[in-house]
Formats: C-alpha cells, structure tokens, sequence
C-alpha cells in the first residue's frame, strides 16, 4: 500500500492501515444558512473542555473570537461588506448614507495595533452640541447602496493529505478510522512542527497559563472523536440550529453539497460555489468542506491550499541527488588526489 | 391578541413557518433571539418562501432575509396602517373570509368620532384624566359593558395615601386592558349586532377601518417611517401576492414591538393586516408573537402579574368586585356568546384548587379569601411605592431589575428603602449586590453603610436540576427532568415557596384570626422526594384539575369543558386542563417528529386542549371546506359529521358549517357553525375593537414619549393615555412640539444579542458565553460616527435626562441614517446585557439605565425599546462629576417634571412649535 502525500486518495483511513474502516466521516458547512449564533463555538468548547481564551473585544464586526487556535476549534467568520449578495435587498437605497466604513474600520484598527488605543475616540474637541449638521450625507456620489453581511464557521478541515500528520515527529497525530486527523494529547512533545505545516493556521499549542489543560500541546479540532466512536454527532454540528453545519459520511455531503449549489444558482445567487470539496485540488479534498457565497479570500480561506508536504518526495530526491553528487564529489577528490 | 382574537397566546407554532409562503418578521430579530426556532424560517427559505425583516438595523436575521427594511424604531404603526391603506385602496383584501370571519360589517354606533375629526384623539378622550370613556366606541344599539375595556375612576383609595403629594395621574387601577392580554373584551348583546353585509354603510367597520387609514399613504410612510416608498410598496406587494386561497403569509413580533406606549396597538396593526389578508387560522399565517425567554408564556398562563389569576381570570378588585356574582359579572355577560360565558366554571375551580374543602357553595367557594386590588401593583409602581417607604420586601426571583428594567438607578434606589430583599438566582446578580458595587455608590447617591436593606441572597438550582415544565413561545408544555441534584444549597423555586409556606403556616397554626384562615385552608400538601423535593408532577395534576365527586372522582379532567360550577371539579389554571388527560402527563409526551403528522400533537402538550393552530375553523370556508387544497388544515367531514384534519380543531368538533343558533342564544351554543374565534363575544376576528382598549378601537401613529421627531400623522405627539410618573427622578428629554428637544436630537433603540441572555444573569457569569461579547458597545453608522467623532473601537458617552453610560464604538455598514420628512435621523444601537457589578466575567454600564419610566396604558409595559439621546466621543465622568454633567444637560433642555409629561398635545401657536 502506497501512502501518498499528493492527489486523490480512494480511501484514506485504508491508506493509513486501518482495514475494513467505517464510511470516511466530514463536515459540509452551508455558509449561506449560517445566521452567526456561535452555537458551534459554544459546544465545541462545552464538549471538548477547550478553554476559555480571553475576554477582548475585537470589534471585527461581531467577531470576538478571531481565529482557529489552540483553544478555538470553531470560529464563526462575520464579514461586513458594502457589496451586493445576490438574491438579496438590503434596503439601503435612498437612505442618506455616505461612503461605507470601512475605511474608518480600518484605519482605527492601524492606530489601535500601533498602541495608541487609549488615545481612540477620547478627544471631543471637535464635536459642537445640538442639532447634527444639516448637510444630507449620501448627498455626494459615494453613498453606500449596497449590502452584505456573510458568516460562515470554520474548522479544522481534516485534509485528505494532512501535512501536520506527516511532520508530526512523535506519531502524536494520527489517521483515525473515520478518515478524519486527531492530536493524542499524551504523545504530543509540543514540538511545534505541525503548526507552520498546516497551509490553514489551523492547529496551534496551547500558550502555557498557569492551570491551563494541556498547555504547550498542539491542539485543533478532533471531528470529536469520541462522539464518532459512540455513533454520536459532533457536538457543533448537533447544536447548530439552522444546519449549516452537516455532518455525515463525505460521499453523501458531497452530493448534497453539489445539489444546493445547483439550488442556489437556479435562484439567482450565482456566487455560490464549494471550497474543498474538490478531491483533486491541493490537499486532495478535505474532511470539512464548505459552500461559500463568494471567492474563498472573503472569507480568509487560501483560494488554491497545497499540502505543504507536497514537494516532499522531490526535496528529498533532490536532496538525496544532492548528497550523492557532494559524495561523488567527495569521492572524486579523494580519488583524483590519489591520482 | 386577546382583544383581536380572544387569546393571548402566538396563534401558531413555529414548526408551522416553514409552510409560509412570506414571512415578516417585524419587531423581533429572530435569528439572534430565537435562533433554534428561526430553523423554520429558513426552511420556509428553501421552500422558495420571501423572507422579510423591517427592522431599525441591519441584524443576523436580515443577514439571512430577502429583504431588510430599514425603519425608525418606535414608527411602525405608521408602516403598519400603511399596509392597510394598500390593502383597502387596491382591494387586496380577502373578501369572502374578510365578510364571515371579521367584524369588518358590524356597524358602529353613530356617536363614534375619529382621530381625524378630534385632531388625534378618538371620542370619548378626556384630558383631564388622560383617559378614554369607551362607550362611543361600541357597536351600534349595544351598551356599553359593566366592567370591562373600561377602567374604574380614580378612587379615594388611590388618592388618599399619594405620599409625596404629587398627583399621579397615572397611578390608579387600569387593570381591565392587561387582562385582555389573555382573552377577548366582555360585550353584551354579541348576537345581535346590526350588519351590512354589502360593506357600504358609511359606520360599518370596513368603512370606519377605510377613513381612519386614507391618510396612511406611501409618502406618508416614507415621511414618518424613514422608509422610501419604493422599498414600502415591495412589502405591500410581496405581502398581498402571497396571502389568498392558496398562500398564506406569517407576521413574527417580539418584544421590539412591546415594549412601547403603544405596544398593544403594534400588534393590533398586524391582526387588522392578517384578518383582511385571510392569514388567521390557517397554515403558514397567523400572529406568532416569541416570547423573551424561557417560559415566559407560562409566566402569564400562571401569572406573575398583579392583576390576574391564573388562565387569565382578573384579579378582583376592592369595592369593584365585593362579591362572587359581582366578579362573574365582570368576566362574561350572560348575553355574550363563546366560551368565556363559561368563566363560572373556570373560577369556581380554581377556588377548589386553593382552598379545597374550605371552599363551599355556602362560602361563595373562598371567594372572600382572595386578595383584592386596590390599585396599580405593577412592577414600577411597587418600585416608585419602595421609594415612598411603603413596600418593606421583596422577592427576586431569576429577575435582575438593576440592568434589566428600564431606569436602572430607580430600581436600585427604590431597592435601598426596602428592610429585606430576597434574590434568588444563579449568581450574585447586580441587583444582589447593587448596595456595595453599584453606579450610585461610585456616584456618592448611595453609601454602603447608610443602606438599611437587609439583604439574603439564595442560590438556585438550574432548570437541569429540577423538574418541572416550561411554557415556550407557541403555548406548548414541555417537561424537564431533573438530570443532577443541585450542588451545595441550590434549592428548586418549588421546594423554596413549598417551604416557605410550611413556616408561615406553621407559624400562624392556632389562630383563630379571619385574616389567616385563608393561608391556613390553603391545599398545601404535596409530596417530597428523598432529597426534600415537593413533586412537581403532582403541581401539575393540580393544575390540571381533577374530579371531586360523582363515579370519576379522584380522576384528572380531561377538558376544560368538563369543569363545573358547582364545586366538583378543581383545576388551578382551566386552559392548561388535558395536560394530564387521562391521568397521562402530556408535556412529557417525546414522540418524535418522523413518527407522526408535521403538526406533531404527541410532542408536549399546548393549550387549549393541544390545538396547534388556534382559530383552526377559519382555514376551512363558511361551508367547512379547505380554502384550497394547498392550505388544507382542518375541514368539515360530512360523513362523519365532524370536524377533522391535521390538528385538533378548535372549534366544537361536532358542530356543523351550517349551525345557526337561535337569536337570543348566549355562551357556546351563541356561536355559530361559521364563528371561528370562539373565545370573542361575537364570535369574530375584531378588526376593529369596539371594547377592551385603553387607547382606542383603531391604532393611530402617536410618537415614542420621547422623540425627536414631530408626529407627521395627527397634532397629537404621543399616546394621550400612556402612563406618565411626573418625578423628579423621572426627567423625561423634551420632544417636539416642546422647545429645546434638540439637545437629545438622535433615537436609540436597546436589544439583545445571541451570545447572551437578557440581563446577563446566566451568561455574563459564564466564561464560553462571556468571550463571545465581552463588552458593553455602541452600534452607530459611519455617518453619525463623522458627525459625532466617534472613533471605531473608541468609547462613546450615551446622555439622556436620567445618566450618561459609556460603551465602546463600533462603527457599522448595518446601521443607515434614515431621511425623516426633511431631516436626517441618526439611530444609536444599545444591547442591554451588561451591569455595573464586581462579580461578572465581563460588566458594564446598562443601556436599560438611559431610559425613564413611562408606560403602555394598557399592560403597563414599559417604553424601552426607543428613547431619545445625545452622543459624544469618549468616555463618561466618574464620581459626582457623572451626575453634574447629566444636570447640565438637563438644564440646557430647560427639563421639568412637566417635560415630555404633557398627555394632550396643545395646539401649535405660531411659529413657536420647534419645527
């Protein structure tokens, strides 16, 4: 049996030695029903006794959250944009809007990161009491018409080619039966090395706080693994109300997938398209696969993830080419200096 | 609901949505609020269903709807009555169920004056009282009813204690219209009401309904609601293509829509919209009004209201109802049809309940033992009542005033008069711990150790640790196990009053005064556990009901219909009665939804008598058959002679279509085979209320109480009967027509978000819930952020005639400045979640401080969704400088106890109006 680091794999928990395994288990995540409740977050951290993170006000939208890490296995994503979602009426048009904010959003954000967050908003000087100006804002070409506000929770994806799998140096992460990539907490060294390997930004170790579980492990999400083994749905995808998050067997979430993306482009919401779902694409298809109302980028997804171990047969071609011509040469010297 | 249809409940379940074909979602941000319901909307969704959100900002739920439309919080009786307009101009209307189903032909009795003839007001208005004498509201050659829709004249009760001096020209009983919260108006003479069945009679409802709304036109929409008329006649459109035969549209509200001076009139907007739209009764239409939390059905089916008794019986009231037949006669009029003419039985019953034996036919069944109101004993008049020393307890119960009730400081204040306060929570609430850490003691309003309140604080099990039942939003009982025992000293609320009322008798027991036979009769004896639990299953047989005599004795009751007059049935809340049908305890009933019909019966249990859908006998035409085949709900089985179907029908199941009953008839038998709002005293849909209404048969736009926007629609500002408490620790912020409204010149609105529960009680103190909103914020658009200054991730300070709070900025694309007549109207967006405390993971100051206390006349709600307020950049003073910064704008605004109080709006002279 082969064990590639590259393209479709027919069954990947029988790659990874695991004879007769059950139907390879994933994620489908219907970004377009997702109404940003957190549940997810919520039960993820609820089940797994994942820790709580801090209490910081981000102001990223409703985010407060920020991204996957050690003790966030599911985020939920808000996006704000001043862009159309089709088959939607935001109800902006004719308001006396000026230009969006995110400008605003965004250079507030430059000055907090740069310290000077106490100063923001503190210097009243300028605003005059009474009656705002009479000046109609909107009155100008830049008013903002259109809308949309996209959520979407996102997840370890539990890639068919798992680079922090194959760095992993202790065997820690492992291929689970379900076909899905699980950190056994008590092998896990903290090493580290599966952290870059991961094209997501996915898994991360734990930062050491006094009194903190498993601080200085590598953690990320395990598709709950002991739910799986007790035939129990993951507990986001169990307390997500709308549905957004689907779990099951991933031949069947790929059909449903291909289905609604035809339903939402017969309605006029053309953008819609899946994002990992494709098994020859970079990773070979993911564990937790999305439909995503626009190009994966608005979200914060890399639109093409690649393995990183992809190259790794060919380095070490190279490498071992590389070695055996320094050796070649080594030897030549040697012999020449003989000669 | 109870005065339009009868009930006080949502008229259909959720599950129902996904049968809609449009769906408005109108004062509720259901996605955030009731996100695990919301699934139905957007099944609907899929199902091809347009989604609707009209709402002040762009939420989680418009994230996910077709279409948002942006209106001024506090206006949507302007945009309500516009649809209506829509519908009688371009005759939309529904007409064959419009005719037999509504009061649309009734005929008005000719002394009726409208709000357009009284510039503002309705006939029957006097200013001196600020009340309404409703008897030129009924229908024509009907008198006007003994008690109710009608509220008692100020008695020397209310006038003879008034400490303080000041006339509280609110503070007298007006209980009548909050009861109606739970059942129709009381009228005589319901089967005789003249009828133009051509609808042309100039004082026909129809025609009444066509005037009082011509001027509720798009432009008038777009000037008063800030919503262009484009976007307005999308609604209309999209509302009227999907309401007939063959489609039925839903109107979802939630608290956006209570918690105003007008709250009532709101939801009568969208029942006189769904009556003429044919929605009532049938599948995919209907009212579904969500409940705030958790039971908080059950907390007005079994009331934790002043001034009703359990299944919503009045409270009687001192000098009103001095005896049993006196009550009665308040409830129902024996010429009145439907089954309210049954409230003897209802009454009698719940007597037996309380006070078992004692209770005898000789004794008026105790009647003499239940408490009588003497006035207004709702929760801000016992507030302001503690400030004046005359309340010396109190009891908290999962309820945190200090941050969730409006005019936070007047909670807290009013708490530190007290002798002894109980709180009962999960944690150490703000209200627990407001006489340490609270605003006033930074402010020096309050010193630690001047504060008298002796204060006990119990903790309380979680619903997991207790059995019982809630009551969720579409009036179903579903059981709670008990999963694990409380930890330490947790107790249940059950075991806490079982106990608490065994010390008292106990305490009491040998006496021989009158005045505690009625603690000492009272049926206490429930069972315990081995923990020291009463049973809670044997709470519930009691309210169920039971035989007491003849060969069922001992047996639960069924049905309601079963219960008697006569003493040999008990039953502690008659419209729970079936809950324990056939001595089963339904709310435990778990079977699961793909082992039966959609409309799943056998999932708890709802009242009344598990019936799904309420007015179910309008989804079926005159004749009993289904408007069409794809609205089929319940219909008439000729063969069977029946009424069957998807749901239990809530009609007389043996009752035919054609059943006329003979003139004269009253009560159940009153009610023809074609009346299918059979708890209203006619029988119908009341598109116009005749009585039952503190502020009028029709809604009329009136303006917030505070606002800065002159009311477009009528000279009157406000609502001219909204209780008002003229205080000097109740400033109100000037609104036009008065003169300096400009210093508070932007609307706020205050909501909730999905991360947590209202007060923060159960979420503020836990860590996952916590992280998800660790900080009190401000939503503003980036328009009022450049006029204001206001920075994104900056503070903001909130300023209203009562406090300034601070709260971070978020600047948003999701809140749009709204053109209101000429101007521009900027909406700053408050979620309420967070206190002032020590104790919580994430604190801060509350939003529900800004506001004052002004109330709806007829439930006594609060007007806290929508206020005025100025905004500044940066954060609040501290200390005794908070409070002169709220006096210096107090004094700008030139604001007296006089201020915003005014309930009759004088008439402009000259320029002086402040336009």
């Amino acid at each position: 049996m082969s064990n590639d680091l590259y393209g479709p794999v027919a069954n990947v928990a029988e790659q990874a030695g695991w004879e007769a395994p059950p139907p390879r288990k994933g994620f489908f995540t219907d970004t377009s029903i997702c109404i940003g409740c957190k549940a997810c977050e919520v039960a993820c951290k609820e089940w797994n006794q994942v820790p709580e993170d801090g209490l910081n006000w981000l102001g990223s939208s409703y985010d407060n959250t920020g991204a996957l890490g050690a003790s966030t296995w599911r985020h939920v994503a808000f996006i704000e944009q001043s862009k159309p979602l089709p088959g939607q009426e935001p109800g902006f048009e004719g308001a006396p809007t000026g230009p969006s904010a995110t400008d605003a959003l965004n250079r507030s954000v430059d000055e907090a990161q740069q310290g000077n967050l106490a100063m923001l908003g503190t210097d009243s000087g300028q605003v005059s009491l009474g009656m705002p100006a009479t000046r109609l804002p909107g009155a100008d070409s830049t008013s903002r018409t259109e809308f949309r506000w996209l959520m979407a929770s996102d997840v370890c994806k539990h890639c068919t080619h798992a680079a922090c799998l194959d760095v992993c140096p202790t065997g820690s992460l492992f291929r689970t039966e379900f076909g899905t990539v699980v950190v056994q907490e008590d092998i896990c060294n903290g090493c580290g090395y599966c952290v870059p390997a991961c094209p997501f930004g996915v898994i991360d170790r734990r930062i050491e706080e006094h009194g903190v579980k498993n601080a200085g492990i590598a953690q990320k999400c395990t598709l709950c693994y002991d739910r799986l083994q007790a035939d129990m749905t993951p507990a986001c995808a169990k307390a997500c109300p709308t549905e957004s998050i689907q779990f099951g067997d991933l031949d069947e979430l790929r059909d449903r997938a291909q289905k609604r993306v035809e339903q939402l482009h017969a309605n006029g919401v053309t953008n819609a398209r899946l994002y990992l779902e494709d098994k020859t694409d970079g990773i070979g298809g993911a564990g937790a696969f999305f439909l995503l109302l626009d190009e994966p980028e608005t979200y914060g997804f890399p639109p093409d993830p690649v393995v990183t171990t992809r190259d790794l047969p060919s380095m070490w071609r190279r490498a071992g080419l590389a070695a055996a011509a320094l050796l070649a040469g080594a030897v030549a010297s040697f012999l020449g200096g003989r000669a | 609901m109870g005065a339009s249809f009868g009930r006080g409940g949502a008229t259909t379940f959720q599950q129902d949505l996904q049968n809609s074909d449009c769906i408005v979602i109108q004062g509720s941000n259901m996605a955030e609020c009731h996100p695990v319901g919301f699934q139905w909307v957007m099944e609907a969704k899929a199902r091809g269903a347009k989604i609707i959100h009209v709402d002040p900002r762009f939420t989680r739920t418009s994230a996910v709807s077709d279409l948002h439309v942006p209106l001024r919080a506090g206006s949507d009786i302007a945009f309500l009555g516009g649809i209506v307009n829509y519908i009688l101009e371009n005759d939309k209307y529904f007409k064959e169920y419009v005719l037999a189903y509504t009061n649309a032909a009734s005929v008005i009795s000719e002394d009726f004056r409208d709000t357009d003839d009284l510039d503002g007001v309705f006939s029957g208005y006097d200013p001196e009282t600020a009340t309404y004498d409703p008897a030129s509201w009924q229908y024509d050659g009907v008198v006007e009813p003994a008690a109710a829709g009608h509220r008692a004249k100020p008695s020397e009760a209310d006038n003879a204690d008034g400490a303080g001096g000041e006339p509280h020209s609110s503070q007298k009983e007006r209980g009548s219209g909050h009861e109606l919260g739970g059942r129709g108006a009381t009228m005589s003479g319901g089967h005789d009401v003249p009828r133009d069945e051509t609808l042309q009679h100039p004082r026909c409802v129809f025609q009444v309904l066509k005037r009082h709304y011509a001027r509720y036109t798009p432009q008038m929409v777009a000037e008063v609601c800030g919503v262009p008329e484009e976007l307005f006649l999308q609604v209309c459109k999209d509302v009227t293509d999907n309401s007939g035969r063959d489609r039925t549209t839903c109107w979802v509200y939630s608290v956006g829509w209570t918690h105003h001076t007008v709250g009532v009139q709101y939801i009568r907007g969208s029942a006189i919209i769904q009556l003429l739209l044919g929605n009532m009764g049938r599948p995919g239409g209907g009212i579904l009004a969500l409940r705030g939390h958790a039971s908080i059905q059950g907390s007005t089916d079994i009331p934790t209201l002043f001034n009703l008794l359990p299944g919503y019986l009045p409270m009687p009231k001192a000098g009103v109802h001095d005896s049993f037949q006196d009550y009665l006669a308040s409830i129902t009029s024996p010429t009145q049809k439907g089954f309210w003419a049954n409230a003897d039985a209802y009454a009698v019953s719940l007597l037996k309940s309380y006070w078992g034996d004692a209770a005898t036919a000789h004794n008026d069944w105790a009647f003499e033992y239940l408490p009588r109101l003497t006035g207004d004993h709702g929760t801000y008049q016992t507030v302001m009542d503690m400030l004046d020393d005359k309340v010396e307890g109190y009891f908290l119960l999962g309820q945190n005033p200090a941050v969730g009730s409006a005019h936070g400081k007047m909670q807290r204040m009013g708490m530190s008069h007290l002798k002894w306060l109980v709180v009962r929570d999960l944690n150490l609430i703000e209200s627990a711990t407001f006489w340490k850490d609270g605003p006033e003691i930074e402010t020096g309003e309050l010193t630690t150790g001047e504060i008298g309140t002796e204060v006990f604080f119990f903790p309380a099990a979680a619903h997991v640790e207790k059995d019982g039942t809630f009551t969720q939003t579409q009036r179903m009982l579903q059981w709670h196990h008990k999963a694990v025992e409380p930890p330490g000293h947790c107790r249940s609320e059950l075991r806490f009053f079982f106990e608490l009322g065994q010390k008292m008798r106990a305490a009491l027991a040998g006496s021989s005064l009158e005045r505690d036979r009625p603690l000492l009769d009272l049926t206490w004896d429930y069972p315990v556990d081995e923990h020291g639990d009463p049973s809670a299953d044997a709470v519930l047989q009691e309210i169920n009901g039971a035989h007491l005599s003849g060969d069922k004795a001992g047996r639960m009751l069924d049905s309601y219909t079963e219960m008697q007059a006569d003493g040999s049935t008990s039953g502690g809340c008659w419209i729970y009665t079936g809950v324990y049908g056939g001595d089963v305890n339904h709310a435990k009933d778990r079977k699961p939804g793909r082992d039966q019909n959609w409309v799943a019966p056998d999932w708890g249990w709802a009242w009344p008598a598990n019936r799904r859908i309420l007015y179910n006998r309008a989804s079926a035409d005159p004749d009993g058959k289904p408007w069409s085949e794809r609205k089929a709900y319940v219909w008439w089985d000729d063969e069977q002679q029946k009424w069957t179907g998807h749901d239990i029908p809530d009609f007389e199941v043996g009752k035919p279509p054609s059943y006329r009953p003979e003139p004269g008839t009253a009560g159940v038998e009153g009610l023809a085979g074609d009346d299918p709002f059979i708890m209203q005293s006619d029988g119908k849909g009341w598109l116009y209320a005749p009585t039952g209404l503190l502020d009028g048969p029709l809604p009329a736009h009136y303006e917030p109480s505070e606002s800065p926007v002159r009311n477009p629609l009528y000279r009157q500002q406000a609502n001219p009967t909204r209780e008002v408490y003229k205080r000097k620790d109740n400033l109100q912020n000037p609104s036009p027509p008065e003169p300096n409204w400009e210093v508070f010149p932007f609307v706020f609105t205050t909501y909730r978000l999905t991360e947590h529960h209202t007060a923060g009680g159960m979420s503020r103190w836990v860590p996952y819930l916590a992280e998800l909103q660790p900080e009190f914020f401000c939503e503003v658009s980036p328009e009022l952020a450049e006029e204001r200054n206001l920075q994104h991730l900056g503070w903001a300070t909130i300023v209203t005639a009562r406090t300034a709070i601070e709260a971070r900025v978020l600047v948003t694309d999701r809140v749009v400045p709204l053109r209101v007549g000429g101007n521009v109207v900027h909406q700053v967006g408050l979620p309420y979640h967070w206190g002032v405390g020590s104790d919580a993971l994430s604190t801060g100051d509350s939003a529900n401080d800004l506001f004052g206390v002004t109330l709806d006349p007829n439930v006594h709600i609060q007007e806290s969704k929508v206020a005025s307020c100025d905004i500044q950049p940066g954060r609040r003073p501290t200390g005794p400088a908070l409070l002169r910064l709220v006096e210096e704008y107090q004094s700008r605004a030139g604001t007296t106890v006089e201020t915003g109080n005014q309930h009759r709006t004088p008439v402009a002279r000259g320029a002086a109006t402040g336009e």
